[in-house]
Order: C-alpha cells, then sequence, then structure tokens
C-alpha cells in the first residue's frame, strides 16, 4: 500500500496539490481523472519522488519515498512520465534493459533478458528490438519506454498518460495488459487517464481530481455518473449503459 | 565496434611510430626520449579531454557544449593570469614548476566545480540557458582577464603569454609524469561509471525512476570533468575544440549510446588526431607548437556548422 500525507505542492503562491492524502492499494487498478491542469501529474511526481513535496509524506509499504535509497524505490515502484526524454542513438531493446538497472545496475542476468523479452513481447515490440529510438512512429516510442517500466518488474507501476498518442487497438491492448498484470502478478497499477472511458471499464477505482483536490473517489459505478463527472469536469456529460459498462459521451 | 576500435588502435600506433621515427638522422639518444615525451603528453592529454567531454555532454545532455565552450578556457587564462599577476613575474619564474603547477590546477580545479554547479545546476535547465550562463561567465572571465593584462607590468605579461599558449613539446618531464598518474586515475573513474552515464542520458526523471541516485552521480561526473580539464589543461593550456571534434566522431563511429564504447573510441580518436598532427606539422609544415591553433582552426569551423543544423531544427 502507498500512503499519501497531506501531500502539499505549490509553484509560487499558487497552489497545485492541496493537502492530498490517499491510500492506494497494493492491488488493482487505480485511475485518476480530472482536467488540464488539476494538479495528477504533479501529484504522481510526488509519490513517485521525482519531485520534492512542500509538506506531507508519502509511504511505500513501510518505506519513505521521499528518504529511502533511490535504489530500494526502484525495485518496488516504477514511473512512466508523461513525456520522456530519448537518449541519442540507443535501440529499442537497450532501452528497455536500462528499466533492469535497478536490479541489475547495467550488468544483465538471465532473469533480466527474460524480463527485457516478456516485456517487448507484451508492447507488440518483438519485432522493432533492434531500431533506433529515433526511427520509431510517436505511439511505438511511447510502447517502448512502457515496456521500459515494465521490464522494471515492480509491485507499483505508476503511469502518467500511457495511451498517449496509441492508435485505438495498441490503447485496448495496453489497458488490457494493465489488467491481466494486476489480476494474475498481482501488480498495483496506478495510472492517469483522459479516456474516461477506458477508465470507466478497465478500473477498480477512479480518483478524480480537480485544483489540486481529489473531489470524487470510488468504483467506475460511484464516479462515472452524469453528477459526478458534470462536477469534475464543469461541462455537462450523458453516461450510457452498454453491456454492462458505463460509457460516457461528451461529445455534443 | 570492434573493428573501429582494432583500425583505431593501429592508426595510433602507427601515428606513434611515425612521430618517434620521421625525419631522426643520427642522434636517436637525443631525439628518442624527447619526442617519447612529447609522445606521450599528446595521448594523455588527448585521451583525458576526449573523456571528459563525452561526460560533460552526457550530463548537460547535448552534443554541442564542452567545458571549454562553457566557459572553461577563459577561467584557465583568468586563474594563470590572477596568480602571475598576484605573485610577480619574478616570484612566478622562480617558483618549481611542480609547486606552480600544483596551484594553478588546485585553484582551477575549485573554481572550475563553482563554475560547472553555477552553470549547470542539476543539468535539468534547458540548453539555451545553459548556453547563455556559460557565455555570461566566459565573458566576465575573459573581461576580468584583459583588465589584468593591461594593469600588469611587461615582465609578467610575458611569463603568462609562455604559459597560455597550448604545447605539447616543452613540458616538465615531473610535470608530466604526475599529471599522467592524476589522469589516468579520472580517466579509469570515468569508465566505472560507464553504466551510470547510460542510465543518465534518461535524462533526470528517467534515471531517478531506474533508481539512480541522481544527484551523486552528476556530482562525481562532474568532479571527473573538473579534474581531467584541469590537469590537462594546466599541462600544455587550453585546446579549444579539440574535444567536441573527438566526442562527435566518435559517436558517428560507434553509432551506440553505450559510454564503454563512446569512451574508448573518443580517447582513441583523440590520439591519432593529435598524434598524427603534431607528426604532420613538424615535418610537413614545418611549423612548431601550433597544434592547438590548428585544432582550434578545425574545431571552429565544425562547431558554427553544428550550431547552424542544431538551430534548423
Ligand atoms: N514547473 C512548474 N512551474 C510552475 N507551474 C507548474 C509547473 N508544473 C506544473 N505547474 C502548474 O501546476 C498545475 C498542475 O499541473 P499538472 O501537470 O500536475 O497538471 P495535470 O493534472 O497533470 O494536467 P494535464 O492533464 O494537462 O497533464 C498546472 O496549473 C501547471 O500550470
Ligand atoms: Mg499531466
Amino acid at each position: 500500500m502507498i500512503t499519501l500525507d497531506s501531500l502539499t505542492k505549490s509553484y509560487d503562491d499558487h497552489l497545485v496539490v492541496d493537502g492530498v492524502s490517499l491510500e492506494l492499494p497494493s492491488a488493482g487498478v487505480t485511475s485518476i481523472i480530472g482536467p488540464n491542469g488539476a494538479g495528477k501529474s504533479t501529484l504522481l511526481s510526488m509519490v513517485s519522488r521525482l519531485l520534492g513535496v512542500d509538506a506531507g509524506t508519502v509511504d511505500l509499504d513501510g518505506l519513505d519515498v521521499h528518504r529511502a535509497p533511490s535504489r530500494e524505490v526502484a525495485r518496488r515502484l516504477a514511473i512512466l512520465r508523461q513525456d520522456s526524454h530519448t537518449p541519442a542513438r540507443i535501440t529499442v531493446r537497450e532501452l528497455v534493459e536500462l528499466g533492469r538497472h535497478p536490479h541489475s545496475k547495467g550488468r544483465l542476468t538471465p532473469a533480466c533478458h527474460a524480463a527485457v523479452d516478456a516485456a517487448l513481447a507484451r508492447c507488440d515490440l518483438a519485432d522493432l528490438d533492434r531500431r533506433g529510438l529515433h526511427e520509431l512512429s510517436g505511439g511505438q516510442r511511447q510502447r517502448a519506454y512502457v515496456a521500459m517500466v515494465l521490464a522494471q518488474d515492480t509491485r507499483y507501476l505508476l503511469l502518467d498518460e500511457p495511451l498517449n498518442s496509441l492508435d485505438l487497438v495498441h490503447a485496448t491492448a495496453l489497458m488490457q495488459l494493465l489488467r491481466t498484470l494486476s489480476d494474475e502478478h498481482g501488480t498495483s497499477v496506478v495510472l492517469v487517464l483522459h479516456d474516461i472511458n477506458y477508465a470507466s471499464v478497465h478500473s477498480d477505482r477512479i480518483i478524480a481530481m480537480r485544483d489540486g483536490r481529489v473531489v470524487r473517489d470510488g468504483t467506475p459505478e460511484e464516479v462515472i455518473t452524469e453528477e459526478a463527472l458534470s462536477d469534475v469536469y464543469g461541462a455537462p456529460f450523458r453516461v450510457h449503459h452498454l453491456d454492462g459498462d458505463r460509457i460516457a459521451a461528451y461529445y455534443r | 565496434m570492434r573493428r573501429v576500435v582494432l583500425a583505431l588502435t593501429l592508426a595510433t600506433l602507427g601515428a606513434a611510430a611515425l612521430l618517434l621515427t620521421w625525419g631522426v638522422d643520427g642522434h636517436w639518444d637525443f631525439a628518442l626520449p624527447r619526442r617519447l615525451e612529447t609522445l606521450a603528453a599528446l595521448v594523455i592529454v588527448g585521451a583525458a579531454v576526449a573523456v571528459a567531454t563525452v561526460v560533460f555532454q552526457t550530463v548537460t545532455a547535448s552534443r554541442i557544449l564542452t567545458p571549454s565552450i562553457m566557459g572553461f578556457d577563459s577561467l584557465y587564462v583568468l586563474v594563470a593570469t590572477l596568480i602571475v599577476w598576484s605573485t610577480g613575474a619574478a616570484t612566478a619564474l622562480a617558483m618549481p614548476p611542480l609547486a606552480l603547477f600544483a596551484l594553478n590546477t588546485g585553484v582551477m580545479l575549485g573554481a572550475s566545480l563553482l563554475l560547472f554547479r553555477a552553470v549547470i545546476g542539476d543539468g535539468t535547465r534547458g540548453l539555451y540557458t545553459t548556453v547563455l550562463a556559460g557565455v555570461i561567465a566566459g565573458t566576465l572571465f575573459s573581461s576580468i582577464s584583459g583588465f589584468l593584462f593591461r594593469v600588469m607590468d611587461p615582465n609578467a605579461f610575458d611569463v603568462l603569454m609562455a604559459d597560455l599558449f597550448a604545447s605539447f613539446t616543452s613540458i616538465d618531464t615531473t610535470l608530466l609524469a604526475v599529471g599522467a598518474v592524476v589522469l589516468t586515475a579520472a580517466v579509469a573513474g570515468a569508465f566505472a561509471m560507464a553504466r551510470r552515464l547510460d542510465v543518465l542520458a534518461l535524462g533526470r526523471d528517467g534515471a531517478i525512476g531506474v533508481g539512480l541516485d541522481h544527484r551523486r552521480t552528476v556530482m562525481l561526473a562532474m568532479a571527473l570533468v573538473a579534474v581531467l580539464v584541469s590537469v590537462s589543461t594546466a599541462l600544455v593550456g587550453p585546446v579549444t575544440f579539440l574535444g567536441l571534434l573527438v566526442a562527435n566522431l566518435a559517436y558517428r563511429l560507434t553509432g551506440t549510446h553505450r559510454h564503454g564504447a563512446n569512451l574508448l573510441v573518443a580517447m582513441l580518436v583523440a590520439a591519432v588526431a593529435l598524434v598524427l598532427g603534431q607528426a604532420l606539422l613538424q615535418h610537413v609544415l614545418a611549423f612548431n607548437g601550433t597544434l592547438g591553433s590548428l585544432i582550434s582552426l578545425v574545431g571552429g569551423v565544425v562547431f558554427i556548422a553544428m550550431l547552424i543544423k542544431e538551430s534548423r531544427r
């Protein structure tokens, strides 16, 4: 379990995350939704120690995330950022191998190679593994970054908008993959999503943020409602029931 | 990769043989020791500058920036000027070479660490902020040195000028030995952290994400760079643009992001370029001690070409 205790962050008097306290479960798929600028990425960056906190603590199964050795944290928690920096002249496989750093410090073991191969296959990259990252399309590159955090093989997987620039088929495949990881390997997946219908269909729990605060927190049945969504986004929503799923419409 | 390394190693050996034997008529016992010293200086300084540049470029996430370009050379001039100015020409000349070298290097080391920290921060500033900070620092140092040149007495100025121009042919043997030991240790240190440098190329967030102690790694890398450039500059004077040339050539030759490969190949490229350049200069062009200016000419053109290419992106 990851316990967030009154996390706070502001940029020059502008309060971006406002005393958020939460418990992120040690299993299941948890989606974070909310409008642009709500503070979702800031929250995830603080939970994953990429960003220092102004106040509050993050406890990861008894480990103070901001005090513990970075490598300890990296063996339990992997983070995919909204935008990643690409090293020059690196191949897809080499990038995914860097995900093994917390375990191997760069000297890959047979277990590492197995994890890398599995991650590449899961992200449909087995055929592209020798390609340079700069020779890929935006969606292929995004999948390579996802494969890198998968290869890290952690209990907690934090993903900031992992569906960015993926086509419909690969987006759905990735959501199914995350669901499988959670169901079969007991991975706890926490992800920021803009497509609320992916959140609705694949999540166990949905956390909605607005103006740096958690304004809704519950099952898809509780959060994907016309009233709740209109409140979170400040715009009208329709929610339809299709084959047992709750599908929100916001196109008109 | 193997073939590149093999070819470059052979080229280095060939160039070395050329430098050692070309045009020696008879007086081997006189020529050989002096030429061996020059060869050692070229190889050691080349390796140090190459390694320093590759590491520096990873920390700054840039293929254009080098310690020299980021104000290091003007800092060196300033430190040397301050030392001669404050001790006076007579004292500077009377000082044992090793003491002057140690003073020069020590002050440089401290000052360059401060400079790098001020200019680079933790490596998360954008290219333009970094370049701007480097240019401002460089200009500041140059203007202070320029002012001191004017108020300095002419004897001290002469001593200083002799100190400031890159020269591989007139190095004190003791200094060379001491410098070689320090530089070899620093180069070995860089190779020891090659895998961490690979991870550092992911950028701050990516590196922390896979468990790298980012702050410590950047500090360590910059300390190595500071040692490498301080000692090599104190030995032979500034060779601006050498690092830029050899690092970028090495990236092309290896085609990989791995630092193990890039460090090694950059070192070999530097050795070939310097040794061959010196041999040719001495015999074909019959110049002496102007290797630095030749490098600056070629490197300057490449630097401007790279800047133009980068700005068109
Ligand atoms: N480095 C920064 N300096 C100043 N303000 C920042 C900085 N980073 C984020 N902000 C501000 O903090 C607020 C929250 O940003 P954050 O990136 O957390 O939003 P988000 O919910 O992830 O939005 P999006 O859906 O667009 O990704 C925004 O108003 C943003 O402008
Ligand atoms: Mg965001």
